[in-house]
C-alpha cells in the first residue's frame, strides 16, 4: 500500500505531509513531474478535477489539498497537514506565491528565512537598509505544539510590504512548525494590531534540492493579490541565488561545523532542534561525540 | 506617458526596465501575473499582444511587443543620444543588429534552462547548458577582441541597446545552472554595465560591489 522506503528515510519526514504542487499552476500544466524525499513524483490534475500522484509504479495513497497546494505523504501519516491558526480567521485573504525550485537543501531555505541578518543586505531597499543592519536581541524558545518560536524581533524596513511606500520598524514573530515548514508573522501595514502571515513550505525533493512554496494570509486591507505575489517573487528571487551558492548544500547540524556570522540565535536553535528530532534528510548530522 | 506590461522575474522585461532607467525615463509598471496565474493568456492581455508574452510597451497609445523592438524604438526617439541606437554609423548599426540577434538566441536557451531549474519544466538540460556555453564563449571572445581594440561595448564606442539586450540573459545564465566563471572578458563587461549611471538590478541580479 505505501511507498517503499529503501533509503530508510526517518519517519519524522517519511510519515509526514509535504507540499508537492501549487494548485493554480497545476490547473495550467495539468501534470507536474517533481520529486519528494529522493523519489520521483508525478502529480496529475484529471479532467474531472480529481488529483492523482504516483511515484514510479506506485500510486500515492495519501494525498490532500490545503492552502492552495497539493500535499502528499509517502508513508503512514502520523499527524495532520500543518495548520496555521491565524489563517482560519474568516476575513483573511489567502494567496499562494508561485512555487520555485532551488538547488539547495530545503533546510537551508528555512534557516535563511529565519535569519534576520540577511534582510539588510540581500533585500536591501525592501526589507532592510544600511545602516540599520544590526540585529537587536530577540527571544527564541520551544513552540507549543512542537518546533521553535522567536519573538520580539524588530527590524527597520524601507519597504516592508507592497502596500508600503515608506519605511518603519516592523515587529516579527517566527515559528518553525515542522523541519521543512516555517512561518512568520509581521504587523499589517494598515492595521498594525493584526499580523500578516507568510509561510514558506519547503518540498524536500532531494537532499540538495527543494521546491519553495509560499502561502500568505492577509487581513483584508488593500490586498492586491497580484502585487503581493509579485513582491513575494521579487524577494524570493533575491534569496534563491544566495541559497544556491551556500556550501555545503545540505545544512550542517553541528553548530561548530560552520564558522558563520550568520549563525544567529534562531539558526542555532533550529539546528539543535533538528538534531534532537533526528532529521538527517537534507542535513549533515552532528558527528557523534 | 510610457507604460510597461511587466514581470519582475522576466529577463526580457528587465532589458526594457534597464534601458528606461539608463535613459532616465519615468514610466509606469503594470505587473502581469505570469506565475502561476498566467494572466498573459487572458483575453485582455492577448488583445494587447497576441503572442501572450511580456514585455509590452504602451507609449501614449503606441503599443509594441518584442523586447528588442522596444529597445530599438525607445533608443531611436528624438532627443535620445545617438549612442544607444547608432543609426549614423553603419558598422555599429550592423553590429547592433547582430548582437540583438545574439540576445534572442541566448534568451531562448537560457530561459529554457532557467525554466527547467526554476519552474521544474521538462527539458534536455545538458544540451541546453552546452549550447549556452558555446554562445557565451562566442560572446567572451568578441568582448576580448573589442577590449584589445580599445573599446568596451558590443557594437560601438559607447554602450548601446546591444549591450542592454544581452546583459540580462548573461546575468541570468547562473539561474539555468550555467557557470560564468570561465569567461573573464564577459565578467569585465558585466561589471562595466553595472557601473553605468542609472543602472538598475533585477531580482536575482545584484549591483556591483562598491569601490572595486
Ligand atoms: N521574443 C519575446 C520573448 C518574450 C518572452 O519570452 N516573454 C516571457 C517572459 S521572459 C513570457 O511572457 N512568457 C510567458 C509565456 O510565454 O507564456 C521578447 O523578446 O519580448
Ligand atoms: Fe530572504
Amino acid at each position: 500500500m505505501s511507498i517503499p522506503n529503501p533509503g530508510r528515510i526517518e519517519p519524522v519526514l517519511w510519515d509526514d505531509w509535504h507540499p508537492v504542487a501549487e494548485l493554480a499552476a497545476l490547473r495550467h500544466g495539468r501534470r507536474l513531474d517533481t520529486g519528494l524525499l529522493g523519489r520521483p513524483l508525478t502529480v496529475t490534475l484529471r479532467a474531472d478535477g480529481a488529483i492523482d500522484a504516483c511515484s514510479g509504479p506506485h500510486a500515492l495513497p495519501h494525498l490532500d489539498t490545503r492552502y492552495g497546494f497539493v500535499w502528499a505523504c509517502l508513508g503512514a501519516p502520523v499527524r495532520d497537514i500543518v495548520k496555521f491558526a491565524a489563517a482560519d480567521e474568516p476575513d483573511r485573504i489567502p494567496v499562494t506565491g508561485g512555487s520555485m525550485a532551488v538547488a539547495a537543501s530545503g533546510l537551508r531555505a528555512v534557516e535563511n528565512f529565519l535569519d534576520l541578518g540577511h534582510l539588510g543586505y540581500v533585500h536591501q531597499g525592501y526589507l532592510g537598509e544600511e545602516p540599520h543592519t544590526d540585529i537587536k536581541p530577540y527571544t527564541v524558545g520551544p513552540r507549543e505544539g512542537g518546533g521553535i518560536r522567536a519573538t520580539g524581533c524588530r527590524v527597520y524596513q524601507p519597504r516592508p510590504s507592497p502596500a508600503d511606500t515608506s519605511g518603519y520598524e516592523v515587529d516579527y514573530i517566527y515559528e518553525v512548525h515542522r523541519p521543512y515548514i516555517v512561518v512568520l508573522y509581521k504587523a499589517n501595514p494598515v492595521d498594525r494590531t493584526r499580523m500578516d502571515l507568510i509561510a514558506l513550505l519547503l518540498q524536500p525533493v532531494s537532499e540538495e534540492s527543494c521546491v519553495a512554496h509560499s502561502f500568505m494570509s492577509y487581513p483584508p486591507h488593500d490586498v492586491n493579490e497580484k502585487s503581493v505575489r509579485g513582491f513575494q517573487q521579487l524577494i524570493f528571487g533575491q534569496d534563491r541565488p544566495i541559497l544556491e551558492n551556500q556550501l555545503p548544500k545540505r545544512l550542517p547540524l553541528d553548530a561548530k561545523a560552520e564558522i558563520s556570522v550568520r549563525a544567529d540565535s534562531s539558526s542555532a536553535h533550529y539546528r539543535r532542534w533538528l538534531s534532537q528530532l533526528g532529521v538527517r534528510f537534507g542535513a549533515i548530522p552532528q558527528a557523534p561525540a | 506617458m510610457i507604460r510597461l506590461y511587466d514581470h519582475e522575474l522576466s529577463g526580457n522585461c528587465y532589458k526594457v526596465r534597464l534601458l528606461l532607467s539608463l535613459l532616465g525615463e519615468q514610466y509606469e509598471r503594470v505587473p502581469v501575473d505570469l506565475h502561476p496565474i498566467r494572466e498573459n493568456r487572458t483575453a485582455w492581455f492577448l488583445a494587447l499582444n497576441p503572442h501572450g508574452q511580456v514585455p509590452v510597451l504602451d507609449d501614449s497609445g503606441f503599443v509594441l511587443c518584442e523586447s528588442n523592438a522596444i529597445l530599438v524604438y525607445l533608443a531611436s526617439r528624438p532627443g535620445v543620444p545617438d549612442q544607444w541606437y547608432p543609426r549614423n554609423d553603419v558598422q555599429a548599426l550592423g553590429r547592433t543588429a547582430r548582437w540583438l540577434e545574439f540576445a534572442t538566441r541566448l534568451s531562448g536557451i537560457i530561459s529554457a534552462a532557467r525554466n527547467h531549474d526554476l519552474m521544474q519544466e521538462q527539458a534536455d538540460i545538458g544540451a541546453l547548458r552546452s549550447k549556452a556555453r558555446s554562445l557565451l564563449r562566442v560572446l567572451d571572445e568578441h568582448l576580448w577582441f573589442t577590449e584589445q581594440a580599445g573599446r568596451g561595448w558590443l557594437a560601438g564606442e559607447a554602450p548601446g541597446v546591444a549591450d542592454v539586450a544581452c546583459f540580462p540573459w548573461v546575468m541570468l545564465s547562473g539561474e539555468g545552472g550555467i557557470d560564468r566563471l570561465p569567461w573573464p572578458a564577459i565578467a569585465r563587461w558585466t561589471d562595466r554595465v553595472k557601473r553605468l549611471p542609472g543602472f538598475v538590478p533585477m531580482s536575482g541580479v545584484f549591483p556591483a560591489s562598491p569601490g572595486l
